[in-house]
């Protein structure tokens, strides 16, 4: 049997959730024995156009952008959404709260109306084509994505925690960074990422977007404990969701 | 051979972003030739306006992957310059470490993995493995300790989280910093093994000179990435941080309407090469001695030397580092808590990314939300000069033909270790 084809694509971001496919280091070359990359701009000089598994860096900014993320996903019998910014349009999306006139007006000044300084909306990739799998983020975490790859490349569904942060958080033992005035994401995050940001005496700031139902009563318990509001939460939730959350109390 | 040349590489590959280039050329007369940057803009400055101080290092550093510390230092400098915030002498050195671990990350994935490939003819690092198996190792653990090194200190290995305003929120211990020391002594050896790698291919390094501007930071003690002034060899005196703005002179290119930079010349470099012409004297002994094997004198002006420059760069930091940590444990490690308010002010923060100097500005309102954002990156720096050094470049080679043309021109811009996604505010585009 051939192996199955990886191409590996980048819209706009940092690049970092490729990097850390790089930062797999020695497994990694353990990982490119099971499959073929025959695409990657960032690490190789080869470029393909046939390929099964398409995995896609970044959110969408552009219609030019749009179009060809339209194209691989013609191509890609399964599409990956790599990173913060491709699951859920991650800090691009900040743009998304202001006027996109008076953003280009703030950065390019009287250059600003020059068309290939345009801008639409920002958008995460599952908001232009279907998406078979996420990988969240920011950036994503090595043995997450080589677990996700591996299950795909099983035929398997990989199973994404459906907890909240807290949850790892505190089976490390870690204080409640709530009790240091920091807004802490932890009671409404997703999982998967060991609880890394709290761990390091830092809040979760929402990187792996919102827990699929997250317990917004006991999330409000919390808050009303420390006197804050549903708002002061969703200020800090800006960073990596802008104003898309999963409720609107 | 044909003096006819229809170069377009669309996306230049072994970067950072999206570039590229363009050559049209007909009997040996140039008609065109251009370094494009087509990178979506993101529009960070504009973004970030609104923000709490304590929110700004955490998305900036978004800006890139690979310089993610850079982006976070440069950023919690400029906010502690604005908000006349003290850092203790423990949680600057540090953040020297810190910084030096994402040097050393930067410098290997790019010598390694984008670069040195093509000294070896090789169209990526993958298949090298079987030809050069004990290089190709000594690169990929050189690497993976660089991030492990940025996990113990930084908290992640990209996008840092222990780095707030006024400190860290975390600190190794004095046991964890003593195994990082024994590990980099042991980088060195690896270190030693890809300089004798990339020696033994170093005739293939294009022959080609350009003279130029070299501009970096400065600092009297030290051969420095995190604390000095502006510097050049045709500064006339050293300028504060706080001016660069009249260092970077961003201009709208008069043929493509876009906009580059240019201090004292038509154009500038920044980046190792430029560090290594301005400090050389400050390396190490080892970097020094490395440096004379490649034959790499200051005054240097092939800008292909800039990956050569990076190399004896990695020597250093790890040299200095471990040497820096021999000091935070002769004075033992303390834990601090950090305490800062927002109030009203503007600063400037500045630092050497692994691909050249960066500038970071913002100014806050009096409740410490961000009302004004303005970033130069290095490779919108470097734009102009690598678009000179094309004008000069291709004339001289075009009787080799296009493919070595567009092989030469590719390694050009390879050298500089670009990273395009820096594209904050600054696009130079002339679509055909």
């Amino acid at each position: 049997m051939s192996k199955p084809r990886v191409a590996i694509f980048d819209f706009a971001c940092c690049e970092g959730c490729q990097l850390q496919i790089v930062n797999l280091e020695e497994e990694l070359l353990n990982l490119i024995d099971v499959v073929d990359v025959v695409e990657w701009r960032e690490a190789m000089s080869e470029q393909s156009h046939e390929y099964d598994i398409a995995i896609i860096e970044g959110s969408i900014t552009r219609e030019e952008d749009a179009k060809r993320l339209e194209i691989i996903r013609s191509r890609a019998k399964i599409l990956i959404a790599l990173g913060a910014c491709a699951t859920m349009g991650g800090v691009n999306k900040l743009k998304n709260n202001f006027d996109l006139n008076e953003v280009k007006e703030c950065v390019y000044g009287d250059d600003a109306s020059m068309p290939h300084l345009d801008t639409a909306m920002t958008k995460g990739v599952d908001e232009v084509v279907e998406v078979d799998a996420m990988i969240h983020g920011c950036p994503i975490d090595r043995k997450e994505f080589t677990y996700i790859i591996r299950s795909l490349l099983m035929g398997k569904k990989p199973e994404i925690p459906e907890w909240p942060v807290c949850v790892e958080c505190k089976a490390k033992g870690n204080p409640c960074l709530w009790e240091y005035d920091q807004v802490c994401l932890g009671p409404v995050i997703r999982a998967g990422c060991d609880a890394r940001c709290p761990s390091n005496g830092f809040r979760c700031f929402g990187c792996r977007g919102y827990v699929d139902n997250p317990n917004i009563n006991a999330a409000k318990d919390v808050i009303d404990k420390y006197g804050l509001t549903v708002e002061d939460l969703k200020e800090k939730m800006i960073l990596f969701g802008s104003t898309k959350g999963p409720t609107n109390e | 051979m044909s003096k006819d040349l229809n170069i377009n590489v669309k996306h230049v590959t072994r970067v950072e972003g999206h570039g590229n280039i363009v050559v049209d050329a007909k009997n040996g007369k140039i008609e065109k030739c251009e370094w494009q940057v087509p990178e979506a803009p993101r529009f960070f400055e504009a973004m970030v306006r609104g923000l709490d101080y304590t929110d700004i290092q955490t998305v900036v550093s978004r800006i890139c992957g690979i310089c993610s510390i850079t982006h976070s230092l440069a950023a919690t400098k400029a906010i502690e310059d604005a908000l006349d915030i003290e850092v203790s002498e423990q949680a600057d050195k540090l953040r020297i470490l810190m910084h030096y671990s994402e040097q050393l990350q930067s410098h290997t994935l790019h010598v390694g993995y984008l670069a040195v490939p093509d000294f070896f003819g090789a169209p990526s690092v993958v298949p090298l493995v079987p030809k050069a198996t004990e290089e190709v190792l000594a690169i990929v653990r050189a690497h993976r300790v660089a991030n492990e090194w940025s996990d113990l200190i930084a908290g992640r290995t990209t996008h840092p989280v222990t780095l707030i305003p006024g400190g860290l929120t975390k600190i190794p211990t004095e046991q964890q910093l003593r195994d990082q020391q024994a590990v980099l002594k042991d980088t060195l050896k690896d270190l030693a093994a890809i300089a004798e790698a990339t020696l033994s291919v170093a005739a293939n390094i294009p022959d080609f000179e350009r003279d130029t501007e070299y501009v970096s930071i400065t600092h009297p003690d030290v051969y420095t990435f995190y604390h000095g002034d502006i510097t050049s060899q045709d500064a006339k005196e050293n300028v504060h941080i706080r001016d660069w703005e009249s260092v970077a002179n961003e201009y709208v290119h008069p043929q493509s309407t876009a906009k580059w930079c240019k201090w004292n010349r038509s154009e500038y470099a920044c980046g190792a090469l430029a560090r290594f012409n301005n400090n050389a004297d400050q390396l190490t002994d080892n970097s020094k001695a490395l440096a004379k094997t490649f034959g790499l004198e200051k005054g240097c002006c092939n800008p292909y030397m800039n990956t050569i420059a990076q190399l004896i760069e990695c020597v250093h930091i790890v040299e200095t580092s471990i040497q820096l940590i021999d000091e935070l444990l002769t004075t033992g490690l303390k834990a601090e808590t950090v305490k800062t308010t927002g109030k009203a002010g503007k600063g400037s923060g500045c630092v050497e990314a692994p691909r050249g100097i960066l500038f970071h500005t913002y100014e806050f309102d009096k409740n410490g939300k961000c009302v004004g954002a303005n970033c130069c990156i290095p490779t919108n720096q470097n734009h102009a000069n690598i678009q000179a050094d094309f004008e000069k470049l291709v004339p001289e080679i075009i009787d080799e033909g296009e493919d070595a043309v567009r092989q030469k021109m590719e390694m050009l811009v390879r050298s500089y270790d670009p990273c395009i996604s820096c594209s904050t505010h600054m696009l130079n585009v002339d679509f055909v």
